[in-house]
């Protein structure tokens, strides 16, 4: 599957609130990809990346948060500069938005993964695969 | 003219036992005139009631409270037990918002009225050698002409200088004299910067020892930097206009709760629980009026969180007290002057959110003024995920509260799970503002 899930939660942006959260993935076992926070005011949403995030998913809904399984696509970037350019330039070209994003570089340091949420997905796939780039399965994703 | 301690000594001295036999009494003339009325013979015939059985004041609780929700309900001349031409005049809630609730008096509705606030105002300690300055607004607001009646039947002379223009209020007070006022404790307040700005003290420039402070919550805290102020003695009173107005409870001149004429109304406590400070405690007083002839209320729930100090008063008195209001139970609330229901609140809410959504509403003071927060759940089923969803949730929540009760609160999304359930006797209105916590 080239579509992949992350968790996004709702949350207070208060203190202790991330503290209960990540509290809540390591009593389940989950481990965390990536994570970063979309803040609003007073309120944030935190949108993490695991390794098992239907797991997380019905861990958090279980402890009360308001949590969202949101569909993303991991796009494979060469890790140096323009890497990251030559994405957004396929995707801007085509009209295609992003919502948001977060990037990380892999561990064998050549390659870095842009995880992107976008409206159509289908669209940003086809748009990505003519442009000439790889696009990581679910299951590579969750087990990086 | 009474020249003692007492007004009316007779009704005002009753002990306990014999108060409950005149409530009886009247109220029984009370239903058999309500069979006049349309409205409460449909009542009665809902609930099964036959008002000739009644023989004893328990007997009443086989009816079902009234409250604003059932005097908005239709015409309000359906109340009424005698007929129109009877009526001698008419009083009205503000109805800020929704419909206005209306009150129709008979001559002896008036009479009886003026009689009760005339006692109380007596009881204070106003006698007719009293300049009474009543700077309350006067018109379809009962504070205003209750007062005013009540005064000239004691016999003080009474200025009727309405609200508003503080220079002339403090000239009038100096040029005859006035020994008593009646005003808003707010209204007091900003008072003394006037007499300030006029190089006045007055404590030394004026002839006050009694003022009436009514009309909007205040602490107690407030009326002893009145009385502080103003070297006077303020009294706190409680009334409303669906029970004709000011005179319901009165404080007397030991100042430990109002008493409540028990003659003129029948008092229900809902919850005999201490309300103090938990603004979860659900409560309130009930009463009906008993000489009201054109239209009597029966079991009518005012909403007002109060205790009832059921022990006898030092000043003699047997009719009971009931302590300053703690706040409402939560159906209307006043929030910049304007009167909402939670209801209203629950209808926006539900028609953006869907069936089962959590909220509360928050009444703080924020630089000496209201402010309406309202908290609402985001549970996991009416999201999907996006931030800017959730941006747009609460700017529409904002918007369409706005639109129906015309004051623009301020939106909070919380978590699932943090605000206390809402079913049962959930709080869906804490009320946080100064005159709300008391002292």
């Amino acid at each position: 599957m080239i579509v992949a899930h992350q968790v996004n939660v709702f949350a207070r942006n208060q203190p202790g609130r991330l503290e209960r959260l990540t509290q809540v993935l390591m009593e389940e076992n989950v481990n965390i990809r990536a994570i970063t926070i979309a803040g609003a005011d007073d309120f944030g949403v935190v949108k993490l990346l695991v390794d098992d995030p239907e797991r997380a998913y019905q861990a958090l809904r279980r402890e009360g948060f308001s949590a969202y399984l949101k569909e993303v696509i991991a796009v494979i970037m060469d890790d140096r500069p323009g890497g990251l350019h030559r994405v957004c330039r396929a995707l801007g070209e085509r009209g295609v938005n992003i919502e948001d994003a977060y990037g990380f570089v892999v561990k064998d340091r050549s390659t870095a993964v842009l995880v992107v949420e976008v409206e159509k997905i289908p669209e940003a796939e086809e748009v990505l695969r003519e442009g000439g780039f790889a696009l990581m399965s679910d299951e590579e994703l969750y087990s990086l | 003219m009474p020249e003692g301690e007492f007004w009316n000594p007779e009704v005002e001295l009753l002990s306990g036992e014999e108060i409950r036999s005149l409530q009886l009494r009247r109220l029984r003339a009370v239903l058999e005139r309500c069979g006049n009325s349309p409205f409460y013979r449909e009542w009665f015939r809902e609930a099964g009631f036959d008002p000739a059985r009644v023989s004893s004041l328990d007997d009443l609780r086989a009816l079902p409270f009234m409250d604003k929700e059932t005097l908005r309900g239709g015409d309000p001349r359906r109340f009424l037990t005698v007929p129109l031409e009877e009526v001698v005049r008419l009083h009205s809630s503000s109805g800020t918002t929704g419909q206005a609730t209306v009150v129709f008096h008979t001559a002896r509705d008036i009479d009886a009225w003026t009689e009760l606030v005339a006692r109380c105002m007596y009881m204070t300690g106003v006698r007719r050698s009293d300049v009474f300055q009543n700077m309350m607004g006067y018109g379809l607001f009962t504070g205003g002409l209750g007062f005013h009646y009540a005064a000239e039947r004691i016999g003080a002379l009474v200025i009727p200088a309405g609200s508003g223009n503080s220079k002339r209020q403090i000239q009038l007070m100096r040029d005859f004299g006035t020994t008593v006022i009646h005003v808003i404790p707010s209204y007091a307040l900003y008072l003394l910067d006037v007499f300030r700005e006029l190089g006045l003290d007055p404590r030394r420039d004026t002839s006050l020892r009694i003022a009436f402070i009514g009309a909007e919550p205040h602490t107690e805290s407030l009326r002893r930097r009145l009385e502080e102020a103003y070297g006077i003695k303020a009294y706190n009173s409680y009334g409303l206009s669906e029970m004709s107005g000011p005179g319901v409870a009165f404080e007397c001149p030991f100042q430990e709760g109002m008493h409540v004429g028990e003659d003129s109304f029948i008092l229900e406590a809902i919850d005999p629980e201490p309300l103090e400070p938990a603004p979860a405690a659900e409560g309130g007083e009930r009463a009906r009026t008993l000489h009201r002839e054109g239209m009597p209320l029966l079991r009518y729930r005012t909403h007002d969180l109060a205790r009832v100090f059921p022990e006898p008063c030092r000043c003699g008195r047997a009719h009971r007290r009931i302590s300053r209001i703690k706040g409402r139970t939560d159906d209307m609330f006043i929030v910049k002057g304007v009167n909402v229901f939670p209801m209203q609140v629950e209808r926006v809410l539900l028609g953006i959110l869907g069936v089962g959504s959590n909220y509360r509403i928050v009444l703080e003071t924020v630089d000496n003024r209201d402010e309406m927060r309202v908290q609402v759940e985001v549970s996991g089923d009416l999201w999907h995920g996006e931030v800017k969803e959730l941006s747009q949730l609460r700017r529409r929540i904002a918007q369409e509260l706005r639109n129906e009760i015309l004051v623009t609160p301020v939106v909070e999304l919380v978590e699932p799970g943090s605000l206390p359930a809402g079913e049962g006797k959930a709080v869906r209105v804490v009320d946080m503002r100064d005159h709300a916590r008391g002292e």
